[in-house]
This record gives C-alpha cells, structure tokens and sequence, in this order.
C-alpha cells in the first residue's frame, strides 16, 4: 500500500497567486473526474460486477491520490470562496468514499494497516496514556531486549505496569528495535517484570504488536521455545488483573506470550494470527504470492477473532486508521482501556485467577463430541 | 533398486529421517544399512547399526511405554468442527478426512491411562502421521482434559510430544491452544503432581512453545528436530546455513534446554526413576 499522505500545508506557497489560480482549475477538475472514477469504480465492485479486492485497493490509491491534490488545491484556493466551498464538497465525498471501502476492507488490507509505518507503535501510545513512566531494562540473566519495552507508570492515577512489543520508524531503530521481534530474554524480562508487579498488587497493561518471536540462532540457542512457554503458565496465574491490547501485528506465539490476559482487546485494524499470511501461503499454497488468499483464508481480522471468540472486544480506531491520527487513536484506546480495567479492580485476587482460567479454558473449543 | 519405495509424508516439515520401505527391508537413511524390518522393530524402531532413532505412532510408543502395552483410552471420540471452514490447494476437511482413514484416530494425540513399571500414569502421545502431529482444538482440548485428569486424580503425567506446531488450518484457534494447556499446566504445577515431558522427533513450534518445554523434566530421544522455528525459516532470516546438529537433541542439551537426552531403550525405566523421585514422600 501506498503511504497514505500527511497533511502538507506547504503546497504551492510562493508562486504567483494568477498562475496558481488557473493551475488550480484544472487540477479541480482533474480530482473531481478522478473522484467520480473511483466512486463509479467502487459501485461497480459492490455490484460484484468486478473483483472486490483489486479494486478497493485500487481505490484506495486513487484516493490517497486525490487527497494529495485536494490538499494542494487548498493552499492555491487562498480567499476565493466558491473553490472553498467546491473543495470542501470534494473532501466530504473523500470521506464518505473512504468509510465505505474500509467497512469493506479485506484481510490482507487489514494486514497492510497493521503493518503500517505510521502506524502508533507502544510508546506513542504511552505518551499520550500514562504519565510517570519509567522504563525497566534486563532479564537479569542474558541482557535487555530492545523489542519488548517494560516500565512502571500511572493509569489515571493508578500505579501500573505497562509493557509490549516496540517497533520503529528509521532504519537504525528498526535495527535495533529488531523489528519488533523478541528475543527470549525480552519475554523474559517480561516476565519478571510481571512478577514484581504481581508482588506489589499493580495491575499489568500490555501492548502486542509483533511479526513474532524472533527465528535466529542465537534465539532458539537461548531457549525461545522456552521462554514463550513460561510466560504462557505464568500469565496464567498472576494475581493481579491483566489487560492486553492487540495494537497491530499480533502474530502468533510471540504475541501470545504477553497475551494471556483477563480482557483482550484487539484495535479495529490490527491481525492477529497463528503463521503470518506470506508464511501460510508459502506452505500451504506453495506460493507466497498467494498472501491475500491466505490472509482471507486464516481468519485473522479483529472481527474474525471477536466471532471466534478471541478477543473480548474491538477498539475503534479514527477514521482511515490509526495511522492518520495518533491522538484521537490513543484517546479511543485510552476510553477502551479504562472500560475493562475498572471493573477488574474490585475482583478479589483468588477469582481473578479462576475466571482468567476459565476464559482461556473456555476459549476455542471448536470439536464435535460423539 | 526396486524393493524400495519413498513413503509419501505430507506436510512433513524436516524432510528428513524418511524410512524407505517396501515390504520387509528397510534402508536406514542415517548409515544407509539394510535392515530386516522385524529387527528394526525389535530393537524400538532405533537403527541396530547406528542408533538412528526412527519416528513410531502413538500405539508403538505406548506399548513401549506402559506395561503389558495394557492401557484406557480416553478423548478418542473428539474431532475438528472446521473453525475456519479453511480451503487452500485442498480442503481441510478433505485432509482431516483422509488423515482419519489412515490412522484410525480422530486427531492427532492419543490419551491414555495405564500403568508404567507398576504405577499409574496418565500418558498423552502424539501422532505425528497426522496432519504433522498439528495442534488444532481436538489436540488442545484432549491435552488440557489429560492435564486436568492428572492434577484432580494426583496422577502423574506424561506427554510423548511429536508436532510440527500449530495447525495452521484452524488458524489463531489452534494458537489459542497454547493458553489452554499452559494454564491448565500452571494449575497442575501449583498442585505438584509430576509432569515429564518427553520430546521426539521432531517437536517444533506452538507445541514447543507450549507444554513440550513445560514439564518438571523435559527430556528428548537423540538426534531429535527440537525447537521453535523451522530451520529453513531461520536460515532464510539470517541468510546463512545452520551448523551442523542446530537443533537437535543434542545441541538442546549442551545449551540447557534439557534435562537428559534419553535412549528410547532407557525412557521406560528413565521415567520411571524420575516419578519415583516425585512420588509424594
Ligand atoms: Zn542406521
């Protein structure tokens, strides 16, 4: 997918207001026949008379396209109204095309949002959340894991324990973020981060956004496998309540590891899945080319796994995607947060446990007994 | 070379340790000897020449295990509702179909209940014949059943795992397995009955991840694939070939992820000593 534009208010500024106003006219009219295109188009896909999938991302292009322009136009329009009026009507079919074809978003679209650079990665979201954060590093054994973040912070006002997955933007920190792909010793480091805030009765919030645990040598010689495994049995029995947050990738054992939670939530565009869909249709269809089937085929969509059963509740994200607003996107999470949080702090410890157990004992019992 | 023929393994994710056989020869893809099937079968399927410990079903392996080859079944009558309703090339339920036909099995583990060396176990073997011994909600929920039954019965368990992972064909449902079995584990942990984990070629990803590398003891059969991702999935990470024995059994132990690697012909007594060791005092 193409990077969807950021609001450039630096158009056309400083060239001559006369050719401005002429070129814009014609740039008006260019978005305006492009828009009906796409829309026509768009009806056309609804009506099944063309493949839904190419062309909701064609769409999507072509309006990321006419976005870019509109916004140019803007800064040419200066103070002649009737273009304002005319290019506030454009925006508004804008929006109103684009809700349409995100309700109509596949799978592998949803993928692409997820993996969205501009995505909000764990600390945006901290930012905007918590206040008082500080950062704890190391599993006390091996080293600090820079792809999982832990720190002690306060939740309107509570003292809480905040951890996830942490992926980057610039070359560098992706390196060194290692693309948001643990090593065992940031599970690890997790885990005893957990436990001391078990020890201190602090509640745990955690964030998962993850292509998975990390498949390299020195991982597997360090007992991934392992890793993964304790914090599944340790989640489980923590005694303090636990609210996970599936962010964007959730992808597979790496994510579950810091998953195993009293509520999880998933945001609205983010997957969560058991093999990635390029990995699947490497092995299934012998081709990864075929990661959009694949994508469809897994089921991995925040309201696959709301109908399966997974997860307790989706996060609406702003308009387009988180990935266009930050703020707004960590102001409906942070509402999402507080709903299932609060009523976890009146469980007495003892039923916390027993009813995480429960839920996860319940959860995907897809069999038939004869 | 005609007495010999390729054994067709679907979804085998190694591609190694394939027992070519045609009647009653078999060639040992390890030292290439030729060897009479019934030898083989006398020695546990382990090679007589060079050790290679061949991969058994689930029955083979509980007639090793439990005495007089004398045990309960329980959870057979569990089988996969299609989550996903997933096609690819085939349809799952075409596959489960046929994985059903040619193992006689519902899914891929068997639970048992039985005695070995005179004290009841319950024993949860896996069937890597079907479907890569894949971990869907049949497996996860006859493995968490097992789990319960031994912690509510103080009866020790054992778990014979040979999985190439979650099965990818019910998707984050079969990841959602891991939870299950962890969590009934961490309650079977606080309730110290005995739990060993036996790994054997090969057990690999979800399940690895999951109860596999979760036991009081875990311990492996030699030169068994062990770990949690593939191997090709890791060269093509790090763009370089893996050293010769990367995760194997072996290569397990020296880095500590084991606690024994253990000769098929010494599990039985090997399990033995070490619930003996569990045993309540
Ligand atoms: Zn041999």
């Amino acid at each position: 997918m193409k990077r969807v534009a950021v609001t450039t208010k630096h158009g056309g500024a400083g060239t001559g207001t006369a050719r401005a106003r002429e070129g814009s006219d014609g740039v008006f009219a260019v978005s305006e026949f492009l828009l009906s295109m796409v829309e026509s188009l768009w009806a056309a896909s609804l009506d099944g008379r063309q493949d839904k999938m190419e062309s909701a991302i064609k769409a999507q292009h072509e309006l990321e396209r006419i976005e870019q322009q509109i916004e140019q136009l803007e800064s040419l329009a200066g103070d002649n109204q009737a273009a304002h009026r005319k290019l506030q009507q454009l925006h508004e079919r804008v929006n109103a095309l684009r809700l349409q074809i995100y309700a109509h978003l596949n799978a592998w679209e949803k993928t692409e949002l997820a993996r969205h650079p501009q995505r909000p990665y764990l600390l945006d979201y901290v930012e905007r959340i918590f206040t008082d954060w500080s950062e704890l590093h190391g599993d006390r054994a091996f080293g600090d894991d820079p792809a999982i973040i832990c720190g002690m912070a306060r939740f309107h006002g509570d003292e809480v324990l905040v951890l996830g997955h942490q992926k980057a933007r610039d070359t560098k920190q992706k390196v060194y973020r290692n693309f948001g792909m643990p090593n065992p010793e940031g599970y690890r480091k997790a885990l005893r981060a957990m436990h001391m805030a078990e020890k201190f009765g602090r509640p745990i919030f955690t964030f998962v956004d993850t292509p998975g645990a990390y498949p390299g040598l020195g991982a597997e010689e360090r007992g991934q496998a392992e890793a993964i495994a304790r914090n599944l049995r340790e989640m489980a029995r923590l005694k303090v309540p636990i609210v996970t947050t599936i962010t964007g990738e959730g992808g597979s054992g790496g994510a579950l590891a810091i998953a195993v939670a009293d509520r999880v939530l998933m945001m609205e565009n983010a997957i969560y899945s058991v093999i990635s869909p390029e990995g699947c249709a490497s092995i299934m269809w012998r081709d990864a080319g075929k990661k959009e089937l694949a994508a469809q085929a897994l089921r991995i969509t925040a309201s696959d796994l709301r109908e399966l059963g997974c997860v307790d509740e989706i996060v609406a994200e702003p308009e387009g995607g988180a990935h266009r607003d930050h703020d707004a996107a960590a102001a409906l999470l942070d509402a999402a947060l507080q709903k299932n949080y609060c009523p976890l702090k009146k469980i007495p410890a003892p039923e916390i446990v027993a009813t995480r157990y429960n839920k996860f004992r319940q959860m995907a019992q897809f069999f038939h007994e004869e | 070379m005609a007495w010999f023929k390729r054994e067709g393994g679907e979804l085998d994710t190694s591609g190694e340790k394939k027992v070519r056989t045609e009647g009653l020869w078999v060639k040992c893809d390890q030292c290439r000897q030729i060897i009479w099937k019934k030898d083989l079968a006398e020695n546990l399927n382990v090679c007589p020449k060079c050790d290679r410990h061949f991969r058994i079903d689930a029955r083979t392996r509980l007639a090793h295990l439990l005495d007089d080859n004398q045990y309960e079944v329980e959870d057979d009558n569990l089988s996969s509702t299609d989550p996903l309703k997933f096609v690819d090339l085939k349809s799952y339920r075409q596959r489960l179909q046929q994985a059903q036909g040619d193992s006689g099995l519902k899914d891929a583990v068997i639970n048992a209940r039985g005695k070995l060396e005179g004290r009841p176990v319950i024993v949860s073997a896996m069937e890597y014949s079907f479907i890569g011994g894949s971990m869907g909600a049949v497996v996860g929920e006859a493995i968490a059943r097992a789990v319960e039954r031994a912690t509510d019965s103080q009866t020790p368990l054992v778990i014979v795992s040979a999985s190439g992972g979650a099965r990818m064909m019910e998707g984050v449902v079969s990841l959602m397995q891991l939870a299950k079995i962890s969590a009934a584990l961490a309650r079977m942990h606080e309730a110290r009955v005995p739990y060993v984990s036996v790994l054997t070629d090969p057990t690999t990803g979800g399940v690895t991840a999951s109860y596999a590398m979760l036991g009081d003891l875990n311990i492996a059969e030699p030169g068994a694939l062990i770990g949690f991702a593939g191997p090709r999935v890791i060269e093509q990470t790090i763009r370089q070939k893996l050293p010769e024995g990367f995760q194997r059994s072996e290569f397990l132990l020296e880095h500590g992820m084991l606690d024994a690697v253990v000769h098929r012909k010494q599990l039985k007594p090997y399990i033995a000593r070490a619930l003996a060791f569990m045993a309540a005092a």
